[in-house]
């Protein structure tokens, strides 16, 4: 399915990293996917479910959970910045220093 | 828990760009660690909480072994003076002090600097450059401003305090109120937790900012929008013309802006966009925009590179003198294109937060790192210090996100140096090592090779 993903800050991402980027909980929280309830019930996904994020650039595992529908709609996914988004950032600035860190089209399939 | 409590009232926290500087801290002065912190918001609490002493660490590493501070201070300017192409980056989590020495350091080198506003709000610096800005400090804004409006941002998850000490709830001299005299407006693609604040929540489609922006000046400027702009934006027309009249008809406005503007396509015109509307309403009334800024000094190094170069990132002086073009002196764009063959990266973790190809060439040049805690980038480091925490073990200087100076009051000693002491021994060092290859070169004399400070 082709989503568009956001990623951006969460509070557990900002507690996390003052722990150690290396540690477990931010390893966690930057690999944990939000989504759409009904788009995760498209996908036959349930909370915890390993899916694959993938896009021209590279690709990403990660864990997803259900947001409220409202919240997050359908086609739109949010992951705290870390490591699995990099692997899905386009390095290509446009002449302007900064990538697309957000709404970055990928496919995200389960595993 | 010893009982050798020390009390560091009017604190700082360098966490985020708030800068908060009215933190209580109880230090436990044995263990060296910060137990309670009064003020502090959720990342506040967690940044003075886990920023304890590893006292195991060593200082100093050169491929992984542990050196002395000085073997370390002597293979970072030699790697740095080696390199055809050596960039620095970061800096936006160290002191003014700190930025100012990696600025001499890059000049006497000839080398290229960059800070993370280059991946922040960089495109909102091209946007200042080509349109300006209308500005405040958030002082004005807690004591004047009776209608605020976030854009592209998530404050109670990135800067949790800013509404409850600068902008929203703060009673201030003209608002006597505090929130209830004020009306907060919140524009995102998500329903974030920053929502429940608004009084009125916008949520357009993706990618759709400048669109809503520019309608947004054709309607304060009086013109006729069609009303399939919603179809288009997600935004209906009822909904734009009732912010209009709002934005019009306050006593005084302000637009704080988020990465939702500056990370996605439009960049750098979706914050002119944004700074162009905040122009044209001081027609009608008094309106300003403020980007809000992540870490806790990257407008200190926007500041500090600025006074320094005349820019404020993405810096080059490979030819003498500094030269500015974002797109290619900006270290996503030196790494990814191969060009920077030696990395000074001081307090950052571009080796977990960049693009994959950046990281796949930042891993296969020499990096010298300077960091609090171990992180991607340091672990693969060829010189890796260990340098304490800026306002809690270090003193100095950093701007808050509105540009307003604050000092810091460290609470406890850390056994590792700070930042600007290996800066300052690094910038010394490069200095002489240039001073002897011009020397022995002959055709340069020394006039030509920066002064140091």
């Amino acid at each position: 399915m082709k989503m568009i993903l956001i990623p951006g800050r969460s509070a557990k991402q900002g507690t996390s990293l003052n722990h150690g980027k290396l540690k477990e909980e931010y390893i966690e929280t930057t690999s944990t996917l939000e989504m759409n309830p009904d788009d995760m019930q498209k996908l036959k996904l349930s909370d915890g479910d390993s899916v694959r994020l993938k896009n021209a650039t590279g690709e990403a595992l990660v864990k997803c959970i259900a947001k409220k529908p409202g919240d997050l709609p359908s086609g739109m996914a949010f992951i705290p910045y870390g490591p699995p988004s990099s692997q899905l950032m386009e390095s290509d600035t446009a002449g302007s220093g900064m990538p697309i860190s957000k709404h970055m089209e990928i496919e995200i399939e389960k595993l | 828990m010893s009982e050798n409590i020390k009390i560091v009232e009017n604190a700082t926290c360098t966490f985020c760009g708030c800068v908060c500087d009215d933190m209580h801290l109880h230090v436990d002065v044995e263990e060296k660690k910060i137990v309670k912190a009064k003020n502090a918001c959720i990342l506040g609490r967690a940044w003075f909480s886990e920023h304890t002493i590893e006292e195991n660490a060593p200082a100093a590493m050169i491929d992984g072994k542990e050196v002395s501070i000085e073997d370390a201070i002597e293979e970072a300017a030699q790697t740095l003076v080696n390199a055809k192409f050596p960039i620095t980056y970061g800096l936006s989590d160290t002191t003014c002090e700190a930025q100012r020495q990696a600025v001499a350091i890059t000049d006497i080198i000839r080398g290229n600097i960059d800070t993370t506003t280059s991946v922040c709000h960089g495109p909102t610096g091209l946007a200042f450059q080509g349109v300006g800005e209308s500005t405040s400090t958030l002082g004005e804004v807690k004591n004047r401003a009776d209608l605020v409006i976030y854009w592209g941002g998530n404050p109670a998850e990135s800067h949790p305090r800013h509404f409850g000490r600068y902008a929203v709830t703060p009673k201030g001299m003209f608002i006597p109120g505090g929130k209830k005299d004020r009306t907060v407006v919140l524009v995102d693609v998500r329903k974030t937790k920053s929502a429940p604040v608004a009084d009125i929540f916008i949520q357009p489609k993706p990618g759709k900012d400048f669109e809503i922006l520019w309608a947004l000046r054709a309607l304060v400027k009086g013109k006729t929008i069609s009303a399939d702009i919603e179809e288009e934006t997600g935004v209906s027309l009822e909904v734009l013309q009732d912010l209009t009249e709002k934005m019009k008809n306050c006593r005084f406005g302000v637009l704080f802006f988020g990465m939702g503007l500056t990370m996605t396509r439009g960049r750098h015109f979706n914050s002119g966009a944004l700074l162009a509307l905040a122009t044209d309403l001081n027609e009608f009334t008094h309106f300003v925009a403020k980007p809000v800024r992540g870490h806790g000094n990257v407008t200190g190094a926007d500041n500090v590179v600025s006074w320094q170069t005349g820019y404020p990132f993405g810096v080059n002086f490979s030819r003498g003198f500094p030269r500015f073009n974002p797109g290619e002196f900006t270290t996503v764009d030196t790494l990814s294109n191969g060009h920077a063959d030696a990395a000074l990266i001081i307090a950052s973790d571009p080796g977990s937060n960049f693009p994959k190809r950046a990281i796949e060439h930042l891993k296969s040049i020499p990096i010298v790192v300077l960091d609090t805690k171990q992180t991607d980038t340091s672990k693969d480091a060829h010189v890796a210090f260990r340098t304490s925490t800026y306002g809690i073990n270090t003193s100095g200087t950093v701007y808050r996100m509105d540009d307003v100076p604050i000092t810091l009051r460290p609470a406890f000693e850390s056994p590792f140096p700070d930042d600007e002491k290996i800066l300052t021994g690094i910038r010394k060092r490069v200095h002489e090592l240039m001073l002897a290859r011009h020397s022995a070169n002959g055709a340069i004399g020394e006039a030509k090779v920066a002064a140091p400070l």
